[in-house]
Protein backbone atom coordinates (compact mmCIF):
# COMPACT_ATOMS: atom_id res chain seq x y z
CA UNK A 1 0.00 0.00 0.00
CA UNK A 2 1.06 3.34 -0.89
CA UNK A 3 1.82 5.50 2.88
CA UNK A 4 -0.62 8.14 2.66
CA UNK A 5 0.81 11.92 2.86
CA UNK A 6 -1.14 12.47 6.12
CA UNK A 7 -1.53 10.86 9.56
CA UNK A 8 2.11 10.20 9.57
CA UNK A 9 3.94 11.81 12.69
CA UNK A 10 6.71 13.96 11.84
CA UNK A 11 9.30 13.67 14.95
CA UNK A 12 11.92 15.98 13.14
CA UNK A 13 9.36 18.96 11.81
CA UNK A 14 7.78 18.51 15.54
CA UNK A 15 11.12 19.15 17.26
CA UNK A 16 12.24 21.43 15.17
CA UNK A 17 9.76 23.89 14.99
CA UNK A 18 9.18 23.57 18.72
CA UNK A 19 12.75 24.48 19.49
CA UNK A 20 12.29 27.48 17.26
CA UNK A 21 9.34 28.37 20.08
CA UNK A 22 11.47 27.59 22.80
CA UNK A 23 14.72 29.72 21.38
CA UNK A 24 12.56 32.92 20.94
CA UNK A 25 10.73 32.36 24.50
CA UNK A 26 14.01 31.96 26.28
CA UNK A 27 15.09 35.24 24.22
CA UNK A 28 12.46 37.34 24.86
CA UNK A 29 11.87 36.32 28.85
CA UNK A 30 15.18 37.37 29.03
CA UNK A 31 14.44 40.56 27.54
CA UNK A 32 11.14 41.70 29.25
CA UNK A 33 12.73 40.18 32.69
CA UNK A 34 16.00 41.18 32.67
CA UNK A 35 15.95 43.91 30.76
CA UNK A 36 12.09 45.47 31.58
CA UNK A 37 11.53 44.59 34.94
CA UNK A 38 14.77 44.22 36.52
CA UNK A 39 16.53 47.22 34.21
CA UNK A 40 19.83 45.16 35.00
CA UNK A 41 20.53 46.15 31.36
CA UNK A 42 19.45 49.35 29.48
CA UNK A 43 18.01 50.00 26.03
CA UNK A 44 21.19 51.13 25.14
CA UNK A 45 24.72 50.19 27.01
CA UNK A 46 27.95 52.42 26.32
CA UNK A 47 29.68 49.78 26.80
CA UNK A 48 27.77 48.35 23.51
CA UNK A 49 30.27 48.07 20.41
CA UNK A 50 29.02 49.26 17.04
CA UNK A 51 29.05 45.87 15.67
CA UNK A 52 27.06 44.99 19.14
CA UNK A 53 24.34 47.08 17.94
CA UNK A 54 23.34 45.45 14.48
CA UNK A 55 24.27 41.83 15.80
CA UNK A 56 21.29 42.77 18.73
CA UNK A 57 19.12 43.54 15.62
CA UNK A 58 19.86 40.70 13.64
CA UNK A 59 19.29 38.62 16.88
CA UNK A 60 16.27 40.14 17.50
CA UNK A 61 14.73 39.92 14.14
CA UNK A 62 15.62 36.13 13.87
CA UNK A 63 13.91 35.75 17.38
CA UNK A 64 11.01 37.61 16.16
CA UNK A 65 11.28 35.28 13.18
CA UNK A 66 11.82 31.93 15.03
CA UNK A 67 8.46 32.76 16.96
CA UNK A 68 5.99 33.23 14.86
CA UNK A 69 8.00 30.08 12.05
CA UNK A 70 7.87 27.54 15.00
CA UNK A 71 4.39 27.76 15.54
CA UNK A 72 2.82 27.91 12.07
CA UNK A 73 5.27 24.74 11.16
CA UNK A 74 3.71 23.12 14.55
CA UNK A 75 0.11 24.71 13.05
CA UNK A 76 0.24 22.95 9.64
CA UNK A 77 1.61 19.50 11.50
CA UNK A 78 -1.62 19.46 13.34
CA UNK A 79 -3.75 20.35 10.15
CA UNK A 80 -2.33 16.75 8.94
CA UNK A 81 -2.55 15.11 11.97
CA UNK A 82 1.49 14.56 11.99
CA UNK A 83 2.55 16.42 14.82
CA UNK A 84 4.07 14.68 17.94
CA UNK A 85 3.45 15.63 21.56
CA UNK A 86 6.34 13.49 22.79
CA UNK A 87 8.91 15.33 20.97
CA UNK A 88 7.55 18.88 20.47
CA UNK A 89 8.12 19.24 24.57
CA UNK A 90 11.99 17.91 24.02
CA UNK A 91 12.50 20.25 21.29
CA UNK A 92 11.39 23.49 23.32
CA UNK A 93 12.92 22.69 26.01
CA UNK A 94 16.42 22.05 24.28
CA UNK A 95 15.66 25.29 22.11
CA UNK A 96 14.86 27.29 25.57
CA UNK A 97 18.24 25.60 27.45
CA UNK A 98 20.39 25.82 24.08
CA UNK A 99 19.41 29.25 23.74
CA UNK A 100 19.67 30.27 27.74
CA UNK A 101 23.21 28.55 27.28
CA UNK A 102 24.69 29.76 23.85
CA UNK A 103 23.37 33.13 25.54
CA UNK A 104 25.15 32.92 28.42
CA UNK A 105 28.72 31.77 26.96
CA UNK A 106 29.21 32.64 23.18
CA UNK A 107 27.17 36.25 24.33
CA UNK A 108 28.23 37.33 27.22
CA UNK A 109 31.69 35.61 28.06
CA UNK A 110 33.27 35.22 24.46
CA UNK A 111 32.29 38.13 22.34
CA UNK A 112 31.13 39.87 25.31
CA UNK A 113 28.31 41.57 23.19
CA UNK A 114 26.96 43.01 27.06
CA UNK A 115 26.78 41.12 30.50
CA UNK A 116 23.97 40.01 32.87
CA UNK A 117 24.48 43.28 35.54
CA UNK A 118 26.91 45.96 35.71
CA UNK A 119 28.57 47.15 38.86
CA UNK A 120 28.42 44.13 40.97
CA UNK A 121 30.08 40.67 40.54
CA UNK A 122 29.50 38.55 38.28
CA UNK A 123 30.22 35.25 38.93
CA UNK A 124 26.79 34.36 40.63
CA UNK A 125 25.16 35.85 38.25
CA UNK A 126 26.42 34.13 35.55
CA UNK A 127 26.69 30.77 37.19
CA UNK A 128 23.14 30.89 37.88
CA UNK A 129 22.54 31.77 34.23
CA UNK A 130 23.94 29.35 32.61
CA UNK A 131 23.21 26.63 35.39
CA UNK A 132 19.24 27.36 34.32
CA UNK A 133 20.30 26.74 30.65
CA UNK A 134 22.13 23.65 31.43
CA UNK A 135 19.11 22.09 33.28
CA UNK A 136 16.88 23.14 30.96
CA UNK A 137 18.70 21.33 28.58
CA UNK A 138 18.70 18.39 30.13
CA UNK A 139 15.47 18.50 31.03
CA UNK A 140 14.96 18.28 27.04
CA UNK A 141 17.70 15.41 26.48
CA UNK A 142 15.50 14.04 28.88
CA UNK A 143 12.54 14.08 27.03
CA UNK A 144 13.83 13.86 23.76
CA UNK A 145 15.28 9.74 24.94
CA UNK A 146 11.73 9.30 26.78
CA UNK A 147 10.17 10.05 23.06
CA UNK A 148 12.93 7.62 20.86
CA UNK A 149 12.08 4.58 23.43
CA UNK A 150 8.08 5.20 22.97
CA UNK A 151 8.79 5.71 19.30
CA UNK A 152 10.57 2.59 19.50
CA UNK A 153 7.81 0.17 21.82
CA UNK A 154 5.61 1.14 19.31
CA UNK A 155 7.39 0.19 16.22
CA UNK A 156 8.25 -3.26 18.17
CA UNK A 157 4.43 -3.92 19.15
CA UNK A 158 3.25 -3.01 15.49
CA UNK B 1 -9.87 67.25 8.67
CA UNK B 2 -10.44 68.23 4.98
CA UNK B 3 -6.96 66.23 3.87
CA UNK B 4 -7.37 63.26 6.43
CA UNK B 5 -11.50 62.99 5.21
CA UNK B 6 -10.49 63.16 1.19
CA UNK B 7 -7.57 60.59 1.55
CA UNK B 8 -9.39 58.14 3.68
CA UNK B 9 -12.73 58.25 1.15
CA UNK B 10 -10.77 58.00 -2.08
CA UNK B 11 -9.30 54.73 -0.53
CA UNK B 12 -12.75 53.59 1.18
CA UNK B 13 -15.22 54.99 -1.68
CA UNK B 14 -14.12 52.98 -4.49
CA UNK B 15 -13.28 49.68 -2.56
CA UNK B 16 -16.88 49.42 -0.98
CA UNK B 17 -18.57 50.31 -4.05
CA UNK B 18 -16.57 47.49 -5.86
CA UNK B 19 -17.49 44.85 -2.85
CA UNK B 20 -21.49 45.52 -3.12
CA UNK B 21 -21.04 45.17 -6.92
CA UNK B 22 -19.51 42.14 -6.05
CA UNK B 23 -22.43 40.83 -3.66
CA UNK B 24 -25.00 42.13 -6.43
CA UNK B 25 -23.36 39.65 -8.54
CA UNK B 26 -23.47 36.66 -6.27
CA UNK B 27 -19.96 36.64 -6.21
CA UNK B 28 -18.09 35.68 -3.04
CA UNK B 29 -15.92 38.34 -1.83
CA UNK B 30 -14.37 37.49 2.20
CA UNK B 31 -15.41 39.17 4.45
CA UNK B 32 -12.15 39.70 6.50
CA UNK B 33 -10.71 41.47 3.03
CA UNK B 34 -13.18 43.93 3.49
CA UNK B 35 -13.30 44.38 7.67
CA UNK B 36 -9.04 44.69 7.00
CA UNK B 37 -9.18 47.11 4.33
CA UNK B 38 -11.55 49.12 6.28
CA UNK B 39 -9.40 49.13 9.36
CA UNK B 40 -6.30 50.36 7.25
CA UNK B 41 -8.61 53.29 6.59
CA UNK B 42 -9.18 54.11 9.93
CA UNK B 43 -5.65 53.79 11.33
CA UNK B 44 -4.96 56.09 8.34
CA UNK B 45 -7.42 58.55 9.40
CA UNK B 46 -6.61 58.45 12.84
CA UNK B 47 -2.82 59.01 12.16
CA UNK B 48 -3.64 62.65 9.32
CA UNK B 49 -6.62 63.57 11.60
CA UNK B 50 -5.71 66.79 13.41
CA UNK B 51 -5.65 65.61 17.16
CA UNK B 52 -2.48 63.45 16.13
CA UNK B 53 -1.13 65.77 13.52
CA UNK B 54 -1.18 69.31 15.55
CA UNK B 55 0.84 67.37 18.46
CA UNK B 56 3.45 65.49 15.76
CA UNK B 57 4.40 68.95 14.94
CA UNK B 58 5.99 69.65 18.03
CA UNK B 59 6.20 65.91 20.01
CA UNK B 60 8.75 63.57 18.33
CA UNK B 61 6.69 60.81 20.51
CA UNK B 62 3.31 61.52 18.27
CA UNK B 63 5.50 61.72 14.82
CA UNK B 64 6.15 58.50 15.67
CA UNK B 65 3.06 56.86 16.43
CA UNK B 66 2.02 58.71 13.09
CA UNK B 67 4.81 56.93 11.20
CA UNK B 68 3.89 53.43 12.44
CA UNK B 69 0.52 54.13 11.71
CA UNK B 70 0.88 55.73 8.19
CA UNK B 71 3.92 53.63 7.42
CA UNK B 72 3.54 49.90 9.10
CA UNK B 73 -0.31 49.14 10.56
CA UNK B 74 -2.15 51.03 7.63
CA UNK B 75 -0.10 49.29 4.62
CA UNK B 76 -1.07 46.40 6.86
CA UNK B 77 -5.09 46.88 6.78
CA UNK B 78 -5.18 48.11 3.34
CA UNK B 79 -3.00 45.46 1.82
CA UNK B 80 -4.56 42.41 3.42
CA UNK B 81 -7.70 44.01 1.72
CA UNK B 82 -6.58 42.82 -1.47
CA UNK B 83 -7.60 45.49 -3.62
CA UNK B 84 -6.14 44.56 -6.45
CA UNK B 85 -7.75 41.62 -6.75
CA UNK B 86 -11.20 43.51 -6.19
CA UNK B 87 -9.79 46.16 -9.32
CA UNK B 88 -9.19 43.51 -11.31
CA UNK B 89 -12.71 41.91 -10.77
CA UNK B 90 -14.31 45.36 -11.12
CA UNK B 91 -12.65 47.29 -13.75
CA UNK B 92 -13.51 46.70 -17.32
CA UNK B 93 -11.17 44.24 -19.21
CA UNK B 94 -9.46 47.16 -21.25
CA UNK B 95 -8.53 48.71 -18.09
CA UNK B 96 -7.23 45.61 -15.89
CA UNK B 97 -5.59 44.64 -18.91
CA UNK B 98 -3.76 47.64 -18.88
CA UNK B 99 -2.44 47.23 -15.35
CA UNK B 100 -1.89 43.82 -16.10
CA UNK B 101 0.68 44.70 -18.54
CA UNK B 102 2.20 47.18 -16.88
CA UNK B 103 3.02 45.02 -14.18
CA UNK B 104 4.43 42.73 -16.00
CA UNK B 105 6.90 45.45 -17.39
CA UNK B 106 10.69 44.12 -16.78
CA UNK B 107 10.87 47.67 -15.11
CA UNK B 108 7.76 47.26 -12.72
CA UNK B 109 9.19 43.71 -11.34
CA UNK B 110 12.25 45.37 -10.34
CA UNK B 111 10.26 47.87 -8.65
CA UNK B 112 8.18 45.85 -6.88
CA UNK B 113 10.81 43.74 -5.85
CA UNK B 114 10.98 42.43 -2.43
CA UNK B 115 14.73 44.05 -2.22
CA UNK B 116 14.02 47.59 -3.61
CA UNK B 117 10.97 47.70 -1.62
CA UNK B 118 12.63 47.78 1.54
CA UNK B 119 15.14 50.16 0.36
CA UNK B 120 12.67 52.41 -0.34
CA UNK B 121 10.91 51.91 2.78
CA UNK B 122 13.82 51.15 5.72
CA UNK B 123 16.26 53.10 3.02
CA UNK B 124 13.84 56.42 3.22
CA UNK B 125 13.51 56.62 6.88
CA UNK B 126 17.90 56.45 7.57
CA UNK B 127 17.65 59.25 5.35
CA UNK B 128 14.62 61.04 6.89
CA UNK B 129 16.25 60.77 10.23
CA UNK B 130 19.55 60.67 9.78
CA UNK B 131 20.03 62.91 8.18
CA UNK B 132 18.63 67.04 8.33
CA UNK B 133 15.53 65.82 6.47
CA UNK B 134 13.74 65.68 8.77
CA UNK B 135 14.50 69.18 10.50
CA UNK B 136 13.66 70.30 7.11
CA UNK B 137 10.12 69.04 7.03
CA UNK B 138 9.22 70.69 9.51
CA UNK B 139 9.59 74.31 7.97
CA UNK B 140 8.37 73.51 4.41
CA UNK B 141 4.51 71.91 4.46
CA UNK B 142 5.10 69.97 0.46
CA UNK B 143 7.82 68.17 1.84
CA UNK B 144 6.06 67.27 4.82
CA UNK B 145 3.22 65.95 3.07
CA UNK B 146 5.33 64.34 0.47
CA UNK B 147 7.00 62.82 3.64
CA UNK B 148 3.51 61.26 4.85
CA UNK B 149 3.01 60.20 1.08
CA UNK B 150 6.37 58.14 0.86
CA UNK B 151 5.55 56.55 4.52
CA UNK B 152 2.14 54.91 3.27
CA UNK B 153 3.51 54.41 -0.51
CA UNK B 154 6.45 52.98 0.57
CA UNK B 155 5.01 50.75 3.65
CA UNK B 156 2.13 49.38 1.09
CA UNK B 157 4.59 48.57 -1.57
CA UNK B 158 6.77 46.31 1.26
CA UNK B 159 4.20 44.82 2.48
CA UNK B 160 2.36 43.76 -0.72
CA UNK B 161 5.74 42.50 -1.65
CA UNK B 162 6.35 40.74 1.39
CA UNK B 163 2.88 39.11 2.31
CA UNK B 164 0.25 40.95 0.07
CA UNK B 165 -2.68 38.22 -0.65
CA UNK B 166 -2.55 40.24 -3.98
CA UNK B 167 -0.62 38.47 -7.31
CA UNK B 168 2.78 40.62 -7.41
CA UNK B 169 4.29 40.00 -10.72
CA UNK B 170 8.28 38.47 -10.38
CA UNK B 171 7.37 37.76 -6.89
CA UNK B 172 10.63 35.78 -5.27
CA UNK B 173 9.27 32.79 -3.63
CA UNK B 174 9.39 32.00 0.00
CA UNK B 175 12.98 32.35 1.60
CA UNK B 176 13.88 35.75 -0.18
CA UNK B 177 11.36 37.06 1.04
CA UNK B 178 12.13 36.04 4.48
CA UNK B 179 15.24 37.11 4.15
CA UNK B 180 14.30 40.72 3.31
CA UNK B 181 12.08 40.70 5.86
CA UNK B 182 14.93 39.69 8.37
CA UNK B 183 16.55 42.31 7.00
CA UNK B 184 14.39 44.72 7.56
CA UNK B 185 13.42 43.98 10.86
CA UNK B 186 17.02 44.20 12.06
CA UNK B 187 17.33 47.52 9.87
CA UNK B 188 14.36 49.12 11.65
CA UNK B 189 15.90 47.90 15.05
CA UNK B 190 19.35 49.36 14.69
CA UNK B 191 17.67 52.73 13.54
CA UNK B 192 15.49 53.06 16.67
CA UNK B 193 19.07 52.53 18.85
CA UNK B 194 21.13 54.43 16.79
CA UNK B 195 18.34 57.56 17.23
CA UNK B 196 18.58 57.27 20.73
CA UNK B 197 22.26 56.72 20.74
CA UNK B 198 23.29 60.12 18.92
CA UNK B 199 19.87 61.92 19.44
CA UNK B 200 18.91 62.26 15.81
CA UNK B 201 16.86 63.71 13.94
CA UNK B 202 19.29 66.72 14.65
CA UNK B 203 18.21 70.67 13.88
CA UNK B 204 15.30 70.43 15.71
CA UNK B 205 13.87 71.66 19.41
CA UNK B 206 13.11 67.94 20.49
CA UNK B 207 14.43 67.47 24.31
CA UNK B 208 16.95 64.67 24.34
CA UNK B 209 14.71 62.82 26.74
CA UNK B 210 11.89 63.24 24.14
CA UNK B 211 14.06 61.89 21.35
CA UNK B 212 14.82 58.93 23.33
CA UNK B 213 11.14 58.31 24.24
CA UNK B 214 10.46 58.80 20.34
CA UNK B 215 13.53 56.09 19.66
CA UNK B 216 12.44 53.50 22.11
CA UNK B 217 8.82 54.05 20.66
CA UNK B 218 10.05 53.06 17.31
CA UNK B 219 11.70 50.32 18.91
CA UNK B 220 8.62 48.82 20.12
CA UNK B 221 6.07 49.88 17.86
CA UNK B 222 7.89 48.88 14.85
CA UNK B 223 8.16 45.00 16.69
CA UNK B 224 4.62 44.61 16.88
CA UNK B 225 4.06 46.49 13.34
CA UNK B 226 6.74 43.67 12.12
CA UNK B 227 5.72 40.76 14.37
CA UNK B 228 1.92 41.04 12.53
CA UNK B 229 4.14 41.22 9.07
CA UNK B 230 5.84 37.70 9.61
CA UNK B 231 2.60 36.78 10.53
CA UNK B 232 0.53 37.81 7.27
CA UNK B 233 3.70 36.35 5.48
CA UNK B 234 3.80 32.78 6.97
CA UNK B 235 -0.27 32.94 6.75
CA UNK B 236 0.66 32.84 2.79
CA UNK B 237 2.72 30.07 3.86
CA UNK B 238 0.40 28.08 5.39
CA UNK B 239 -2.40 28.45 3.02
CA UNK B 240 -0.34 27.64 0.10
CA UNK B 241 0.79 24.26 1.91
CA UNK B 242 -3.15 23.45 2.63
CA UNK B 243 -3.15 23.87 -1.09
CA UNK B 244 0.15 21.23 -1.86
CA UNK B 245 -1.51 18.95 1.07
CA UNK B 246 -5.13 18.28 -0.47
CA UNK B 247 -3.40 18.17 -4.13
CA UNK B 248 -1.25 15.13 -2.50
CA UNK B 249 -4.30 13.94 -0.51
CA UNK B 250 -6.18 13.37 -3.58
CA UNK B 251 -3.36 12.03 -5.08
CA UNK B 252 -2.83 9.37 -2.77
CA UNK B 253 -6.87 8.50 -2.62
CA UNK B 254 -6.51 7.83 -6.34
CA UNK B 255 -3.46 5.74 -6.05
CA UNK B 256 -5.21 3.72 -3.12
CA UNK B 257 -8.62 3.06 -4.95
CA UNK B 258 -7.51 0.16 -7.01
CA UNK B 259 -6.01 -1.29 -4.21
CA UNK B 260 -9.37 -0.65 -2.10
CA UNK B 261 -11.55 -2.41 -4.60
CA UNK B 262 -9.63 -5.29 -5.11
Amino acid sequence: MHPMPHDISDPARSRWGAALIGIAIMAGVDEIIFHQVLGWHHFYDLSTPAVGLLSDGLLHSAELIALVAGFFMLLDLRRRNALAAAWVWAGFFIGMGGFQLFDGIIDHKVLRLHQIRYGVNLLPYDVAWNLTGLVLLLVGIVLLGRARSTAATNLSVD
Amino acid sequence: MLVPLSVVASLLIPYLVAVVRQKRSDRHWNYWRTVSFVAGTVLLFVALSPPLANVSHHDLRAHMLQHILIGMLAPLGLVAGAPLTLAFRTLPVRISRLITTTLHHRLVHWLIHPVSAFLSNIGGMYLLYLTPLYALTLTNPYLHYFMHLHFLVAGCLFTWAIAGPDPAPGRPGMRTRLIVVFLSIAAHATLGKLMYIYLWPHGTLHSAHEIRAAAQFMYYGGDFAELLLVVALFATWYRRQGHHHSILQQRGKRLNQPLASA
